[in-house]
């Protein structure tokens, strides 16, 4: 049936390639072209790093000091209430009012969004190598799993909130004594939030490591005499990078809310160091005449975590070599 | 099956124990001191044997285990007490008189047993946090069915949406501004739950009922967020499996098909979520009663930590730990139970 294929040289040069056509790509370029797809995702990114931008940079912007009394200015309306309300008070100096006692509101907030994204960034980088440590040694060292799962199982069986409510009543004192009453609560709350929420990324990385240690190219690695340290960090921890990346974006979005529950119960930092959760909890009282103060940092809270939320779940799926390509 | 479960009732005996040691010794190292009220023309040697009347010249193991006779073996005596005195469900069984006035936890702050006030408080809080979970799962789970039956449509991306706010939005945000909406603007709603009002009469569940719709809403939102998403993803897992092309071959209606084949296998996942998420609720409650003026536990547990009120922190602390440890162990059962392809054994 099949007849020789009259071989004409010119079609076959034609079919064969020179070279690459183009470039190898890397993984992460992948992921990237991936995650672009995902426009939540794209949207909570820019987001994220704008909040972050303005917290970091909008002070030496706005410069006025957000503990400076202005009592005269007091309880001034964010400037766009003026367009439904001629008679508010408001003034372009304050744009986003000022509070009962005249401090200004955008400068409160800038203040108020580098103490939270601060706690959240730290606290989040702590749970992770916590979690991170716990799970590859359980996965890793066959003695340490029993131990250290139980011990993974023992802190979920903790009750978080009220633990963490106890815990910062208690030790607050002594660390304010040592660090001063900001540093000292910052230290606090890092602490008691890393510690109290390492446990899922523990087990999801125990997960990984467990089924990667039985792959060739490990036992490659021990053959050729390659210490334990050394298998880890070079061949087993860049493979479960990708679960850690998800697991912090989701450490990140209740570290800010735990913090931010944390001052709104009373029990965070100190009365004149602003954060969106205290901020919030100050102007709840008076939030019938005064909408505004509630609605400012619960709204930049909610959309902060939001966007958090988002670029974990695109991240989850760009991340997830399954997902690609749809 | 049975094997398992008894395993892991004797293994929650040393967990439980060990997570009470752990936050007996926590509460150790407060330094409050009950006797600060008392005015200074007090001598203090009479300070210190108040102090020791309320058990603290004791070494703190001698403390913890008395605490731990008090919780775990004079209480229950009191219970089964009440239940065959009082109770209408077992009145009718002779009366025990096992509790032969030993002393009981006592509260610092009111100086009365602290189990009286927590059963004084637990009415309201399961009225709000439980009512809450059961609306919760009710709004979810139609949501997730439908979102996974119809992936990627309008509806399905609404449902995210709004699962993404509901994770997002923290109850301490959405509480306030429900008051500000329906109490202030409108004026539909009372901003404050009152624990007194007592139901009779049909005007008088209404207002109850009103009182309850915002501190509910708000809890169940974030459940609603949880478990709609946890319900999709199991529904998306089953509606591609080989038994449900076979049962659309023997020519069912979607309806049996979705409701009957998928939904029921989607449901075993699902139920395990639900009971882990029972204590979570409880832990979430404290803040929405905070808002809405609930004197639940929540309550009590803040209004406690700030008196300094040891007895009572330590005796909520560990009823709330016991109900995590109880809900994950009946997940795991429930799992078992439900589904038959798992075999723990």
């Amino acid at each position: 049936m099949t007849e020789p294929a009259t071989t004409d040289a010119q079609a076959i040069a034609a079919l064969q390639d020179k070279g690459p056509l183009a470039p190898p790509r890397s993984q992460w370029l992948d992921i990237w072209d991936q995650l672009k797809r995902h426009k939540g995702a794209m949207i909570g990114g820019f987001f994220l790093i704008f909040i972050t931008l303005a917290v970091l940079v909008g002070p030496y912007i706005w410069t006025l000091d957000p503990q400076k009394l202005d009592i005269r200015n007091k309880d001034l309306r964010p400037i766009y209430t003026a367009i439904w309300d001629g008679t508010a008070k408001t003034a372009w100096g304050h744009p986003f009012g000022t509070d009962n006692l005249g401090r200004d509101q955008l400068a409160q907030m800038l203040a108020g969004g580098r103490a939270s994204m601060a706690v959240g960034w730290a606290a989040m980088l702590l749970s992770l190598l916590i979690g991170t440590a716990v799970g590859v040694a359980a996965g890793y060292f066959r003695r340490l799993d029993g131990p250290l799962m139980r011990l993974t199982d023992l802190f979920l069986s903790l009750p978080i909130l009220p633990l963490l409510l106890v815990a910062v009543t208690l030790f607050r004192q002594p660390l304010r004594a040592n660090f001063g009453p900001e540093g000292g609560m910052f230290v606090l709350i890092v602490t008691i939030i890393g510690i109290t929420s390492w446990m899922p990324t523990a087990r999801i990385v125990r997960g990984d490591i467990l089924t990667l240690k039985e792959r060739e190219f490990i036992l490659a690695a021990r053959s050729i005499g390659t210490t334990s340290w050394k298998t880890i960090t070079r061949h087993l921890l860049p493979n479960v990078l990708s679960p850690i990346m998800v697991s912090a974006t989701l450490g990140l979005a209740t570290a800010i809310i735990t913090e931010s529950a944390l001052s709104f119960l009373g029990v965070g930092f100190p009365s004149d160091f602003p954060t969106w959760g205290k901020m919030l909890a100050d102007a709840v009282p008076r939030m019938v005449d005064f909408p505004e103060r509630v609605i400012l940092p619960g709204t930049a809270i909610s959309l902060t975590v939001l966007a958090v939320n988002y670029l974990g779940d695109g991240l989850r799926d760009a991340l997830d070599p399954r997902m690609r390509g749809r | 099956m049975l094997t398992f479960t008894i395993r892991r009732l004797v293994l929650a005996v040393p967990t439980l124990l060990f997570i009470s040691f752990a936050i007996f010794m926590l509460l150790q190292l407060a330094p409050g001191d009950p006797m600060a009220q008392v005015p200074l023309t007090v001598p203090p040697e009479v300070k210190q044997q108040m102090r020791e009347a309320l058990g603290l010249g004791q070494p703190p193991l001698v403390q913890y285990w008395k605490w731990l006779v008090q919780v775990l073996w004079i209480e229950p005596k009191i219970l089964i007490d009440w239940l065959t005195q009082d109770s209408w469900l077992l009145g009718w069984l002779p009366d025990t008189n096992l509790y032969q006035n030993e002393l009981r936890v006592i509260s610092w702050q009111t100086r009365s047993p602290v189990m009286d006030i927590v059963i004084q408080r637990i009415p309201q809080t399961l009225w709000v946090v439980a009512l809450a979970y059961v609306v919760g799962v009710l709004i979810a789970i139609p949501i997730g069915v439908y979102s996974a039956y119809r992936q990627y449509s309008v509806f399905d991306q609404a449902g995210t949406f709004v699962t993404m706010i509901g994770f997002s939005i923290p109850p301490f945000f959405t509480g306030p501004l429900l008051i500000v909406i329906f109490s202030v603007q409108l004026g539909w709603l009372p901003s404050i739950y009152d624990t007194t009002h007592v139901v009779n009469d049909w005007a008088s569940f209404k207002i109850q009922l009103q009182q309850m719709i915002m501190p509910v809403m708000v809890l169940a939102l974030q459940t609603t967020a949880q478990i709609s998403r946890y319900m999709r993803a199991s529904m998306l897992d089953n509606l591609n499996m080989d038994y449900v092309r076979t049962a659309r071959a023997k020519g069912m209606s979607e309806a049996v098909v979705v409701t009957v084949h998928v939904l029921r296998n989607s449901m075993i996942p699902v139920i395990t979520v639900i009971a882990l998420g029972v204590p979570s609720i409880f832990g979430g409650a404290i803040i929405t009663e905070n808002v809405f003026k609930v004197n639940g536990i929540g309550q009590l547990l803040i209004t406690a930590l700030f008196a300094n009120d040891l007895p009572m922190v330590m005796t909520l602390t560990f009823i709330f730990a016991f109900l995590i440890v109880a809900f994950n162990l009946i997940a795991d059962i429930l799992y078992g139970v439900l589904d038959p392809r798992i075999r723990y054994d």
